[in-house]
């Protein structure tokens, strides 16, 4: 039980701690693609250390709500991330929330984000809240419809017994699962608000979505909140890593090479999709904002087909 | 027990001569919905009663209605269940009401009708034979009509009545019929005769599609749908919550009772028609609710959306049904009962919050309203609970329906049938891309409403709505937090009623661990709503120490930043319309044919620059319009034969008799 409860335990401190290493990851190499030397790869951590030293500087419109939205964006977010597989299956509170389920917490941080956009009063608050919950219209669909092939082939929404069947040799290769992970692939990029959706790296362009909602925000607050877009990058790289890529994640009565080589894969999944996610960012352009419904689009009719294939026949 | 019911029920119909004896008294607001509060929560100890204590059904026949049968009334499990939401949702209004009722500057077109439309309501589901049914049913629709037009000076609110009366004879006509066929040529007009010789295949089909557009016109299925977001919004606004909240229910009840109880055995096609119908509704409804900017029309045009939720999981029992596979089956009409539920809590609560509001500021526009979260925290709070719920949103209740019902769709690749192995995904599909857009439509209502700068004066002087509204929407907010955190035991509770519908049960709920909720096996699918509340409450909080003991917690006020450009006129910020621009631009030209026009004004000129935008309702368009084109071209012709001469009707009348003499004749 303890022993448990300090896997879990570990495994939250891990993400948090490993989340704005990833990002740091992403931008040097983006950085290096484009032969410049980039920033150090422990510059997001400190970016936050000075955020969170600083005064909140709060608008004069602000109200009650938008000063508990980072804290409540940042845990649900926390809280998500926790609950996939890592290095280690069979968490100790993996039961408590499926992957729908999972999908509908990062949902709430979403919603409330939107809202913290719209509360200052202010039209790049509003641009960014009403382009963003666009966006999600339909990512959040094309989520659900890529959990429910995957869900129909592993017979459940259980992120561990999902990662443990894509594990096993029942799994073979499979059209369906395909489209899965290109859709998935194409959600997350929207989902983290990366290029051709949207640009992490811009700030005050017309075309954005996430800088703008969070516009208003500064310190402690802002600090929360890019933590927070911090996991949600890890989340997903987790999430296609578990399931489709989920060689080396340790079992739950595993010893201790065995915990060292979760931990050790695990570190080398992020690396490659960090690395993968920033090579695709550095070849391709951004895109106008309303051709992104075209492009999530894609993403659902994918994972709607995959979904109609696996009713069809139980072998595609 | 039903003797005690209908003693409820007689209670509350005996309030209407007080309250129309009470009308200009000051007194009168406070002795009916007091009266009905009490009456409404006897009724809804004695519903729980039954449902929880499993009791039996009991019956009784009272001596009048048609004379040879009597007017018989019967509790079940379902009934009780349908009680309860009646009967909740009835108190919850009264509660609201006592308050808010005070504002009414019309009392006497409201306090005699609205303790009658609840005895009504409780009727419905009482009755055991078709005629009182039918009395029922049509005795819920006047009085609601009548409520609908309180407001009767506002040309609009005659026309949503006009629209809402039309539809109510409409939906009691399919239901005369059904129940015609049902009843058959013997004439079994009470329930248990009915249910003791189910009809043929080819009847009970029609029965079926007669019951979808009673029931589903007086709940809102698409394309039956306009006259509710017209009728709902008009209604004064405890009254608004009880239609949709409650009204809606009763005829989802309805179809229950029609297709699951008396119907016999499902075919498997019923439930394509069902699902198909169901899809489309909750899609639809959303979209239209994207495109308002009256408030309380959001709200009834989301309660279009949640109905086509619950018809979509009914048609996933009835295809699980069809095919004898009795857990899916209960998992599925767990999700629709319990949906029902869900959405009489949050859509009373946000017609409550939208209520008080109108009252504070007299508008439900939202272009005109923002900011009341400073001047109205409390209904705010409540208000943004009940959004979060509708969205289907963790930790609180909305969320653990839908994901009911998305198991119930994972558990279909069992059924045989290629179309239901095309259809399911899709309603899967349906359902996932309605509760995102649900997300969008909240973050709009409450964002736009509540956040921001005022819009209007009347927003700037808001104040404070009074504590009994606000009794009534904590007490909302309270059950959709208890339904969200602690599912497991509605779903014990509604286990009786889904056992007598579809012959299966979920496995019990409340021996589950940690309190989680376990539809088939825990290592297929589980949720738990009580610990993720705590894991993100406790992580908020440990967050919130850690950085304010250890970084910094100082605040600095100052005018708001907006990228250097801050613009002391409130117009610049983001209205209702222009939130939903994008939306509208992605899906509006399909659904709604939308379409922009912007004119720019030459150099020079100090014209201002116009932006159109046309939104139709394309229902209304191909639908409605050619059926009211039709009947006004035939009773132009049919009006002629008011001014004839005196010969003319003459031989019209001989002619007539001849035709119907030539009839007999024939006739073998």
């Amino acid at each position: 039980m303890m022993r448990e409860f300090a896997f879990q335990g570990a495994q939250m401190l891990l993400v948090l701690l490993l989340a704005p290493l990833l990002t740091g990851f992403v931008r040097k190499v983006k950085a290096r693609l484009l032969r410049r030397q980039g920033p150090p790869l422990l510059q997001p951590y400190r970016d936050l250390a000075r955020l969170l030293r600083k005064d909140v500087v709060l608008s004069d419109d602000a109200s009650w709500l938008f000063r508990v939205i980072p804290y409540f964006v940042f845990a649900a977010t926390w809280v998500a991330v926790s609950l996939v597989p890592t290095f280690r299956s069979g968490l100790m509170f993996s039961w408590t929330a499926d992957l729908i389920a999972i999908i509908a917490v990062l949902g709430s941080a979403r919603f409330f984000q939107a809202l913290a956009g719209l509360d200052a009063g202010t039209s790049f608050g509003g641009i960014g809240s009403s382009r963003e919950v666009m966006i999600a219209s339909l990512a959040e669909p094309a989520m659900l419809m890529i959990v429910f092939a995957i869900a129909l082939i592993a017979g459940a929404t259980q992120l561990s017994t999902m990662s443990a069947f894509m594990n096993s040799d029942e799994v073979g290769l499979r059209v369906s699962l395909g489209f899965c992970l290109i859709a998935l692939i194409m959600v997350a990029i929207a989902e983290n608000g990366r290029i051709p959706v949207d640009n992490p790296a811009t700030h005050l362009e017309l075309t954005m979505v996430h800088e703008a909602m969070v516009l208003e925000y500064s310190g402690r607050h802002l600090a929360l909140i890019e933590l927070a877009a911090m996991l949600k990058l890890l989340l997903y790289v987790s999430l296609i890593a578990c399931l489709f890529a989920p060689w080396g994640i340790s079992p739950s009565g595993a010893g201790a090479t065995q915990l060292a080589a979760g931990v050790a894969s695990y570190i080398a999944k992020l690396a490659v999709l960090g690395a993968a996610l920033a090579a695709f960012e550095t070849v391709i352009a951004k895109m106008r904002v309303f051709r992104v419904p075209e492009f999530i689009g894609a993403a659902l009719m994918l994972a709607l087909l995959a979904t109609l294939l696996r009713f069809v026949s139980g072998s595609l | 027990m039903v003797v005690y019911a209908l003693c409820g029920v007689a209670a509350l119909v005996a309030l209407a001569p007080v309250g129309m004896a009470l009308r200009a008294s000051p007194r009168g607001t406070g002795v009916v919905y007091g009266a009905s509060l009490i009456v409404t929560l006897m009724l809804l100890v004695m519903s729980l009663d039954i449902l929880l204590t499993g009791a039996g059904a009991s019956a009784t026949t009272l001596p009048f209605g048609l004379p040879w049968i009597g007017a018989h009334f019967r509790i079940d499990t379902l009934a009780a269940f349908f009680l309860v939401v009646i009967n909740l949702g009835g108190a919850a209004a009264s509660l609201f009401a006592l308050g808010y009722g005070r504002h009414e500057d019309a009392p006497q077109r409201v306090l005699p009708f609205y303790p009658v439309y609840l005895a009504g309501m409780n009727m419905v589901v009482l009755a055991a034979d078709a005629f009182t049914f039918l009395v029922a049913w049509e005795f819920m629709s006047l009085t609601s009509w009548a409520l609908v037009i309180a407001h009767h000076r506002t040309a609009e609110n005659l026309r949503a009545g006009y629209v809402y009366l039309l539809m109510a004879g409409f939906g009691t006509l399919t239901l005369l019929l059904a129940f015609g066929l049902l009843a058959g040529a013997e004439g079994h007009y009470t329930f248990d005769a009915i249910r003791a010789a189910p009809p043929s295949a080819g009847v009970a089909a029609l029965v079926l599609i007669l019951a979808i557009a009673g029931a589903g016109s007086k709940a809102g299925l698409v394309p039956l749908h306009v006259w509710l977001p017209l009728a709902h919004p008009a209604a004064p606004s405890h009254v608004s919550a009880l239609m949709s909240a409650v009204m809606t229910k009763v005829a989802v009840y309805g179809f229950i009772r029609i297709v699951f109880d008396l119907l016999g055995t499902p075919a498997w096609w019923w439930s394509l028609v069902v699902l198909g119908i169901g899809g489309a509704t909750c899609v639809m409804g959303v979209l239209y609710a994207l495109m308002q900017r009256d408030l309380k029309r959001v709200l009834a045009y989301s309660t279009i959306e949640n109905i086509g939720i619950v018809f979509a999981a009914l048609g996933l029992a009835l295809a699980f049904k069809a095919e004898q596979l009795p857990l899916p089956a209960a998992l599925a009409m767990t999700a629709a009962l319990f949906h029902v539920f869900n959405h009489s809590l949050f859509k009373s609560l946000l017609f409550f919050g939208a209520g008080a509001v109108l009252s504070a500021t007299g508008t439900r526009d939202m272009d005109r309203l923002g900011g009341l979260i400073h001047r109205m925290p409390q209904t705010a709070f409540a208000f943004l609970a009940g959004c979060v719920a509708i969205s289907a949103l963790p930790p609180l209740n909305g969320f653990v329906s839908e994901w009911l019902a998305f198991q119930a769709i994972l558990l279909s690749p069992q059924l045989p049938f290629w179309s239901l192995k095309l259809m399911v995904p899709a309603v899967g599909a349906l359902l996932a891309l309605s509760a995102a857009l649900a997300a969008a439509c909240f973050v709009r209502a409450f964002g736009i409403t509540f956040l921001g700068r005022p819009r209007s004066d009347a927003a700037t002087l808001a104040h404070e709505t009074d504590t009994h509204s606000l009794a009534a929407m904590y007490v909302l907010t309270a059950l959709c937090l208890i339904a969200g955190v602690l599912p497991g035991f509605f779903i014990d509770a509604l286990a009786p009623v889904v056992q007598a519908l579809t012959g299966g049960r979920m496995p019990v709920q409340t021996g589950v661990a940690w309190l989680s909720i376990v539809p088939v096996a825990e290592s297929r699918s589980s949720y738990n709503g009580l610990l993720v509340f705590a894991f993100i409450a406790l992580s908020g909080a440990i967050a919130a120490l850690a950085i304010h003991r250890l970084a910094s917690d100082r605040v600095r006020r100052a005018p708001t930043w907006d990228c250097g450009y801050p613009d002391a006129s409130t117009g610049t910020q983001y209205s209702a319309s222009s939130f939903a621009q994008p939306i509208r631009r992605v899906f509006g030209t399909l659904v709604f044919g939308a379409r922009e026009t912007g004119s720019m004004p030459p150099p020079g000129s100090t014209a201002p620059a116009r932006l159109t935008v046309v939104v139709r309702d394309l229902i209304w368009d191909w639908l409605y319009a050619p059926v009211a084109a039709g009947i006004a071209f035939a009773s132009d012709r049919v009006n002629t034969m008011q001014f004839l001469t005196i010969r003319s009707y003459l031989s019209l009348v001989f002619g007539a008799l001849v035709l119907l003499l030539l009839v007999l004749a024939i006739w073998p």
